[in-house]
């Protein structure tokens, strides 16, 4: 084996072995690395109960309900599987909207209610213009209503 | 025959550096221009962050630059360090301030982004955590290579330290799809049997142009720095000598 292929070997090995280490790390420390819980992580009392953490999923719609003081805002957030409602006192993010996602850091009161501190607007990677947005929503509308008509028929 | 070894040698691949120079200047300038006027008049509106999504089109081309320049920056220093060649430790030196300029570039107009959008500068997740690390990396590795004096035991050490951090571009792309983060995850993604996209067609045209253009940057810089490396380097050897000698006559 000549010298140089040696120090091919030595590198490659080197390397997996690396990339090994970091994973078997990263596979034991994946609750840390996650950034928030999901409410079904909430429910199943996977999250801290006595220490502030952070809640991520999506704002039920139709759940949004300001109080009269015009800042306190109470709204459930769900992962389409649980749901855990939220209490805020403050000024919310632009993109804060209902069934788009947020990611809210707080508390969680004796009887299940999550106490934010802050919440932050969570979007997603899809980018549009809004006449396409528009007709996509048209054209999902027109799916329900096709959907619900033949049921009705019967 | 064509010899690209021959290349390999400081003294021929000086001259090429040089052409390829200006070549990469010129395209990085025009795809520029081009990519620019496209991000701000072509690219339509967002349906829902407006105009203020357009900090992407030099978001993303930074982010991507950052990650790709230091796989290739970890490839010359695993060549220098196989075949012992005095280029290839140069160019993973020249690269790095390149590296290290997009990384910042990423983490800034992430910053500028995120605030109206998210609601906060910065957050702990793991991709902008990855990609300051990304930052440290870089920073480390200049740092070591130019605080040791002999440059071959530089090139060891900051070659040893920039193979190791290649670990870590592998968990910044992957970051948004293995954790629960709060950066949004990848709107061009690479799947079985092609690309999948959450992008308008022209968005992602936009995307690719400054994209290129960057890169065009980034091998027009790398080479005109790696010249003036040649040069400090090789400046006791009689190629540069009578070079210099041409030069003042």
């Amino acid at each position: 084996m000549k010298s140089r292929h040696k120090r091919m070997v030595f590198i490659v090995i080197g390397l997996a072995a690396l990339g090994g280490a970091v994973a078997l790390i990263m596979s034991a420390l994946q609750s840390n690395i996650n950034h928030f819980f999901s409410p079904t992580e909430v429910i199943a009392n996977a999250a801290p109960k006595d220490r502030s953490f952070r809640l991520g999923g999506l704002v039920v719609k139709d759940s949004v309900q300001r109080e009269d003081d015009g800042l306190t805002v109470h709204f459930g957030v769900t992962d389409n599987v649980e749901t855990v409602p939220v209490v805020f006192t403050g000024i919310l993010p632009d993109l804060f909207r209902e069934g788009e996602g947020v990611v809210a850091q707080g508390k969680i009161a004796n009887d299940g209610t999550f106490m934010a501190d802050e919440v932050l607007a969570k979007h997603d990677e899809t980018y549009m213009p809004p006449e396409v947005a528009e007709a996509l929503e048209k054209a999902e509308q027109a799916k329900i209503e096709a959907s619900v008509l033949p049921a009705e028929g019967i | 025959m064509f010899n690209l070894f021959k290349f390999a040698s400081p003294a021929s691949f000086y001259p090429l550096a040089g052409k390829l120079v200006t070549l990469f200047a010129i395209a990085s300038v025009i795809l520029l221009v081009i990519g620019l006027y496209m991000s701000f008049f072509v690219a339509p509106t967002d349906y829902k962050q407006g105009e203020g999504y357009r900090i992407m089109f030099i978001h993303v081309p930074a982010a991507w630059m950052s990650m790709f320049i230091y796989v290739v920056m970890a490839c010359w220093a695993a060549a220098g360090m196989i075949w012992h060649t005095r280029l290839s430790s140069m160019m993973a030196s020249a690269l790095a301030p390149t590296g290290a300029m997009f990384t910042f570039l990423a983490l800034w107009t992430g910053a500028l982004w995120g605030k109206p959008m998210w609601g906060a500068w910065w957050v702990w997740d793991a991709r902008l955590t990855s990609e300051l690390i990304l930052l440290f990396l870089y920073v480390g590795f200049m740092a070591l290579e130019s605080a040791i004096d002999d440059p071959r035991r530089a090139a060891r050490a900051s070659g040893l330290l920039a193979l190791v951090g290649v670990i870590n571009v592998p968990i910044i792309y992957y970051s948004v799809q293995w954790w629960n983060t709060l950066h949004q995850g990848s709107s061009i993604k690479v799947v079985k049997g092609g690309v999948e996209t959450s992008m308008t067609e022209i968005m992602v045209w936009t995307l690719l142009i400054m994209t290129f253009a960057c890169w065009f940057y980034t091998i027009a810089v790398a080479l005109s720095r790696v010249r003036s490396i040649i040069l400090e380097r090789e400046s006791d050897s009689s190629w540069v000598k009578e070079m210099l000698q041409g030069a003042k006559s």
